[in-house]
């Protein structure tokens, strides 16, 4: 008898905390305008508490590679060596380049959009499930860091600023389920959009089946969206398939490593594109 | 006492999710959280299993971009039925602890992402190696920390009985 009690008072129980759900879930779900008090301060509270466990780890890290880890540190010296070389020739073919470039800019009499200001970020905690792909930086709106800002990495995009807090700011990476960017196949210019899966590829899609793109073609963003500024890279694509449709199966390998990223760059520049939406709101 | 005790086995889990997962490859991540809100519930009962679930479920969607809810749902069915579970049938194997491990991150996944799709919020591609891989990956963790909790005791007492034989 006590324990059909027990049973009955944990589903009343059960019965009242599904109810509380489904309430809460309702209410975001009829006004979804700003970001949730709820999720602003827990998530301000526990980036700290990240801020913590992340230095503590890194710590312990710093041990391992300025200690223990040095024990092939004269071969990849050699190794380094010989890859600065190899950097230093490529930088003068590069400058030749750019060179010429600059010259054909003031030629058209294009702008330069080139000079991005940057503020670089820290990696301080992974996404709390597994079920989103995001990453919380040590930056936030305390440092100029606003939503919707850009995020980069020296190989490539990173993702987008979704959440900013004082001192911190969660980043949704582009492979996330609910993220896209707009992009081109930078050989044939061919546009489209890319967008994650929450898997490892990314899918480049709304491009048409006559455009020409190939496996291998270098994937960077086109600048139409707002948030990215233009010619950043994405990735390489690594298939190709004909849909039967009036688009094209295109899954994208991101060049960024999205395990092993420490260090990002978050783009302070409003892209022209931005500048020109906010511009026709006023 | 036994709160304290869950409270702190959330945050660490949630403390270890949010650092270690950085250096985790591929898409069949461990969800600790949800180890923590299983093993509390075939460990405490259903009522401890839901308030678990709630509570940790609450905590992850308010870390992440989502619906804050709709992971406290999932988590608080998932640990209520994995609690009856736990009283209404003999849980106290490896194999059995497998299963319900794996059933409860199937049945998440399964609350989670239907709720998602239910309210037209997201779409997903049909995810069975992934859901399937982290049943997999829950299951293991799972198993192997109630052998750990449940034999650690033991042997840190036959180790002291030992160590006083030799003295005398």
């Amino acid at each position: 008898m006590a324990l059909l009690d027990i049973r009955q008072r944990a589903g009343y129980l059960f019965l009242a905390v599904t109810l509380g759900h489904i309430l809460l879930i309702s209410a975001q779900v009829n006004s979804r305008g700003g970001v949730p008090l709820l999720e602003a301060v827990t998530f301000g509270v526990l980036a700290e508490v990240q801020r913590g466990a992340s230095a503590a780890l890194s710590s312990v890290r710093s041990v391992w590679s300025g200690y223990i880890g040095l024990r092939q540190v004269h071969s990849e010296n050699a190794r380094l060596v010989r890859e600065l070389e190899e950097a230093q020739v490529a930088l003068q073919q590069q400058r030749a380049l750019a060179d010429r470039t600059r010259s054909l800019e003031r030629l058209l009499e294009l702008r330069d959009r080139s000079k991005l200001t940057t503020t670089a970020a820290e990696i301080i905690a992974a996404g709390a499930s597994p079920d989103f792909r995001t990453l919380t930086i040590d930056k936030g709106s305390g440092d100029g860091v606003n939503a919707d800002m850009a995020v980069i990495a020296p190989a490539g995009v990173v993702g987008r600023v979704v959440m900013p807090s004082v001192r911190a700011a969660k980043i949704q990476l582009l492979i996330d389920r609910n993220a896209a960017a707009g992009a081109l196949v930078e050989r044939s210019r061919a546009q489209g959009v890319v967008a994650g899966s929450g898997d490892e590829l990314l899918s480049l899609q709304y491009v048409p089946e006559v455009a020409d793109v190939m496996v291998g073609d270098l994937v960077v963003t086109s600048g139409i969206d707002g948030i990215y500024p233009k010619g950043y890279v994405i990735g390489r694509i690594e298939s190709v398939e004909k849909s039967g449709g009036s688009f094209k199966n295109i899954a994208v390998r991101p060049a960024v490593d999205f395990t092993s990223i420490e260090e990002v760059l978050v783009v302070l520049t409003p892209t022209p594109a931005h500048e020109a939406t906010e511009g026709s709101v006023e | 006492m036994r709160a304290a005790a869950i409270l702190l086995a959330v945050a660490a889990a949630l403390a270890l999710q949010t650092t270690l997962a950085r250096y985790v490859r591929g898409t069949a991540a461990v969800d600790l959280v949800l180890v923590v809100v299983v093993y509390v519930a075939l460990a405490l009962g259903p009522v401890s299993g839901l308030l678990t679930g709630t509570f940790a479920g609450l905590l992850q969607d308010a870390l992440s971009t989502g619906v804050v809810g709709i992971g406290g749902l999932a988590k608080t069915v998932v640990g209520f039925l994995s609690g009856i579970v736990g009283t209404q049938f003999i849980v106290a194997q490896p194999l059995p602890r497998f299963l319900v491990f794996f059933a409860a991150t199937i049945l998440h996944a399964v609350v989670f992402m239907g709720l998602y799709v239910l309210l037209d919020l997201r779409q997903f591609e049909p995810p069975y190696t992934a859901v399937a891989g982290q049943a997999a990956s829950n299951a293991v963790v799972g198993v192997v920390t109630f052998q750990l909790v449940e034999r650690l005791p033991g042997a840190i007492e036959r180790r002291r009985a030992s160590k006083g034989r030799l003295r005398r």
